[in-house]
C-alpha cells in the first residue's frame, strides 16, 4: 500500500497526463463516430435497404475483437494516436448507428402526422419534432459506445497512442505490482465514472417518461 | 496478396496452433462458466429480488474493462492461462446469469400454473416445462457469452495465455504484417462462425417452440 501512496506522490503529473490523453483519444474517436454515424442513422430511418445493409454491416463489426480491430489498422496507419482513433471509431459506430436508425425510426407516427397537419414544413419537422424525440434512444447507443472506447482505449497504449494502459504494460513488462494496481484501478475507475456520468446525463432527459 | 498466402502455408503449423489454443482457451472458459451460472441461476431464481440484485452486481464486474482486471488480479494469481480463465469466467456470469433468470421468469405464468394443477413437483416443472421454454434464451445468453470470450482471448494474450492474440502481438512487435493480418482474419473467421451457430441454434429452438 505504501508503494501505491509513494507512486501517486512521484508520478501525479504523469498520471494526470495520461489520463487527459486517455479522455482525449476516447473523445476524439466518439466524435469522429458520431459525425460519421449519425447522419447515416437518420438516413437509415427512411431508408429500409440503406438500414439493412448498414445494420448488418454494423452487426458483424460489432462481433469482431476489439484488439484485432486495434492491431490491424497498424500496418496500414502506423502507431500512434491516428490509428489509435481510427480503430476506436471503428468501435463506436455500430452501437450508435443501430440505435440512430432505431430510435427514429420509433418515433411516433401520430406525432410526426400532426405536426405535418399543422403545417410545419419537412425540415421544422426533423428539427422540433423528430430529432428532440429520437435523441434519448439515440443517445442510449452513445452510451455503450462510450464505455466501450473507454475500455478499449487501455489497450491502444500498445499501439502507441498513451492512456492510462502505459502504465498497465509497463506493470506487466516489469511486472511490477504497484503499477498493475495503479492502473488497474485507474482505468477501472475512468469506466466507471463515464459510465455513471452517462447514465446520469439519461436519466436527466427521460425524466419526462416518469412524470 | 499472394506473399500473403505463401506466408500462411509456410506457417500455417503456428496460426493452426494458436487458433486450437484459443478454442480451447474459450472452451473451458465457457465450460467453466456454464456450470457456476447454472448453480448461481438455481440459488437466486426463488426470489426475483435476490436475482436482480446478484444480476446488478454481476454488471458492476462486467463493466470493468478486462486489461484493468487482468492487472488488479495478476499481483493475486500470476501472469498465464489461470487468470486469463478466472478474469472471463467472471465476466461472464453477468450475461449468462442475466439471460438464465430472464429466460426462466418469462415463462407465461398461466402454463406454470396448469402444470402445478397437474400435479407436477417444482422439479418436474423446471425441467419439463421452464426449461424447455427459456431454452432460446438460455442460448442466447451463450451466445453473447461465446462472443465476448472469444473476443477478450485475444486480450488475454497480454499476460501469456497464447492464442491467437498471441499472433497479432507478437505481429505487432515485428512489424509482420501477414502475421497481423492472418491473426485479425482468423479472429474475424472464429468470431464470426461461433456467432452463426449459435444464432442458428436459437432460431431452430424459437422455432420448434412455435410448433409445438
Amino acid at each position: 500500500m505504501g508503494d501505491i501512496a509513494s507512486y501517486f506522490a512521484a508520478n501525479g503529473a504523469d498520471l494526470l497526463r495520461m489520463l487527459l490523453e486517455h479522455i482525449k483519444v476516447s473523445a476524439l474517436a466518439l466524435g469522429a463516430a458520431s459525425l460519421v454515424v449519425l447522419p447515416l442513422g437518420v438516413v437509415c430511418s427512411y431508408h429500409p435497404v440503406i438500414e439493412r445493409i448498414s445494420v448488418g454491416i454494423s452487426s458483424i463489426l460489432r462481433i469482431v475483437p476489439s484488439l484485432a480491430t486495434l492491431i490491424f489498422l497498424v500496418p496500414i496507419l502506423g502507431t500512434g494516436t491516428l490509428p489509435a482513433v481510427v480503430a476506436l471509431a471503428v468501435l463506436a459506430m455500430p452501437p450508435i448507428l443501430i440505435n440512430t436508425a432505431l430510435a427514429f425510426r420509433e418515433v411516433p407516427a401520430h406525432i410526426v402526422e400532426a405536426a405535418i397537419g399543422m403545417g410545419m414544413g419537412p425540415a421544422r419537422v426533423f428539427l422540433t419534432i423528430r430529432a428532440p424525440l429520437a435523441f434519448p434512444a439515440a443517445f442510449a447507443g452513445f452510451r455503450t459506445a462510450a464505455t466501450e472506447v473507454v475500455a478499449s482505449a487501455a489497450l491502444a497504449s500498445y499501439i502507441g497512442a498513451g492512456g492510462l494502459g502505459e502504465i498497465i504494460f509497463t506493470g506487466m513488462g516489469l511486472m511490477r505490482t504497484d503499477l498493475l494496481w495503479v492502473g488497474g484501478i485507474s482505468v477501472a475507475a475512468l469506466s466507471l465514472a463515464v459510465s455513471f456520468l452517462l447514465s446520469c446525463i439519461d436519466r436527466r432527459m427521460r425524466r419526462y417518461e416518469r412524470a | 496478396m499472394a506473399d500473403h498466402l505463401a506466408y500462411w502455408a509456410d506457417h500455417a503449423d503456428k496460426f493452426a496452433e494458436a487458433t486450437l489454443e484459443h478454442l480451447a482457451l474459450v472452451g473451458s472458459v465457457l465450460a467453466y462458466s456454464l456450470i457456476i451460472a447454472t448453480l448461481i441461476t438455481l440459488l437466486v431464481r426463488r426470489s426475483e429480488r435476490v436475482g436482480q440484485l446478484v444480476v446488478a452486481i454481476l454488471g458492476a464486474v462486467y463493466s470493468v474493462p478486462s486489461l484493468a482486471l487482468f492487472s488488479l488480479l495478476i499481483p493475486l494469481t500470476g501472469l498465464g492461462f489461470s487468470t486469463a480463465v478466472v478474469v472471463m469466467v467472471a465476466y461472464n456470469q453477468f450475461l449468462l446469469v442475466r439471460n438464465f433468470t430472464e429466460g426462466l421468469a418469462g415463462v407465461d405464468r398461466d402454463i406454470i400454473e396448469a402444470a402445478r394443477g397437474m400435479g407436477m413437483s417444482e422439479r418436474q416443472l423446471l425441467m419439463k416445462v421452464q426449461l424447455p421454454l427459456a431454452l432460446p434464451m438460455i442460448v442466447a445468453g451463450v451466445r453473447l457469452a461465446a462472443i465476448s470470450t472469444i473476443g477478450i482471448a485475444t486480450i488475454a494474450a497480454t499476460i501469456n495465455a497464447g492464442g491467437l492474440g498471441e499472433i497479432l502481438f507478437s505481429g505487432l512487435r515485428t512489424m509482420n504484417e501477414y502475421k497481423i493480418v492472418g491473426g485479425t482474419l482468423l479472429c474475424v473467421l472464429v468470431a464470426v462462425i461461433a456467432h452463426a451457430g449459435l444464432l442458428g441454434a436459437e432460431t431452430l429452438l424459437r422455432k420448434g417452440l412455435e410448433h409445438r
